[in-house]
């Protein structure tokens, strides 16, 4: 009848990963790993993250159609990102090469 | 009249509307409401979030150097405080969920937003007092320092970034804060139960997302700069 009830037990230990999760993400800061830094940081945030949703947001226990709302929201969150650099980081590339100008030509002459 | 022998025969559980079928599917009705709530908050932080990784990758020196301006240790005690008071809110859900007493309710709620008072307090009267005095508001009086060398004017993207983001964030949780009252008060005239505590489970679900925001804030702004060269 009551949905599930998540025991004491696994909000604290999950409270506790959490917490070293902090530590290990603030003491990372402080070693040079190269490029590595920031993808460290965002891999044990996302850790964290994944922790929050499935037990403190009680989505690992939740109905299935629930679960699909929740990816969606980071699936349009990716979406957003995406094409935000597909555009953001082409924008130097140099004019479009001469096969490509004759094809437009091409096509124009089509039309 | 007739009307009235049918309602009694049902024998409603309190806090269970008519249009449902059962308790489960009232339950996760509120539960999916929120969270369809919850998609649209992650596409409003997002636009901050997709914008900060656009200017990182344009600015990306100015970025590390705004970052290191930032006291690490602010911002990893607010971790510890933020998640500690997510903790205190799943405790609050769970002595609902469990049929506990409200004192239990309400003593872990007041809590959370105690929790959640020492977080705003550090934000404002110490680390943001501290950014006024060392001139690192855009706007109001920001010094571009001679040190920081070609990067330096771009320094201000970084800091619009940084109050930007975290201020969004704090007024989530100044909005959570007067919600956690009201729960709090729900609760002490025993309106949350085994059977029914959405309002309680929904408001754990925008404080949790308020956490998640900033377990993404703190490494964005305070840690990727790198620290080795300042300690």
């Amino acid at each position: 009848m009551s949905g599930h009830v998540v025991p004491v037990k696994t909000y604290l230990l999950i409270f506790f990963a959490l917490m070293i999760l902090t530590i290990a993400t603030t003491g990372a800061a402080f070693v040079d790993m190269g490029i590595w830094n920031t993808p460290v940081a965002l891999a044990i945030a996302t850790a964290k993250m994944i922790l929050v949703v499935l037990f403190f947001m009680h989505a690992k226990y939740t109905h299935g159609l629930t679960q699909v709302v929740i990816l969606c929201g980071f699936f349009f969150l990716a979406l957003l990102v995406a094409f935000t650099l597909a555009d953001e980081l082409t924008r130097h590339w140099g004019p479009q090469p001469h096969a490509w100008s004759a094809i437009l030509l091409l096509a124009r002459g089509v039309f | 009249m007739a009307d009235s022998a049918v309602h009694n025969a049902h024998a409603h559980p309190p806090g269970f509307a008519h249009q449902f079928e059962t308790m489960d599917q009232q339950r996760e009705s509120a539960t999916m409401g929120m969270w369809v709530f919850l998609v649209t908050e992650i596409l409003f932080f997002g636009g901050l979030f997709g914008s900060y990784i656009v200017y990182r990758a344009l600015y990306h020196d100015s970025f590390e150097i705004g970052s290191n301006l930032l006291n690490i240790k602010f911002g990893a005690v607010n971790t510890i405080v933020l998640i500690g008071s997510s903790l205190t809110m799943a405790l609050a859900i769970h002595a609902a969920q469990a049929g506990k007493k409200a004192r239990e309710q309400m003593m872990w709620l007041l809590l959370t937003i105690l929790l959640g008072a020492i977080f705003l307090a550090l934000k404002f009267t110490f680390e943001w007092t501290a950014d006024y005095h060392e001139h690192l508001i855009p706007g109001f009086g920001f010094v571009v320092r001679p040190e920081w060398g070609a990067a330096g004017p771009h320094v201000p993207i970084f800091f619009c970034f940084y109050f930007f983001m975290t201020g969004l964030h704090a007024t989530h949780m100044i909005v959570g804060i007067p919600i956690l009252f009201v729960m709090t008060w729900m609760a002490s005239r025993n309106k949350f139960n085994a059977d029914y505590n959405a309002p309680l489970e929904n408001t754990g679900l925008y404080w949790h997302f308020v956490d998640i925001v900033w377990i993404f804030l703190f490494p964005l702004l305070y840690l990727v700069g790198g620290r080795w060269g300042t300690h």
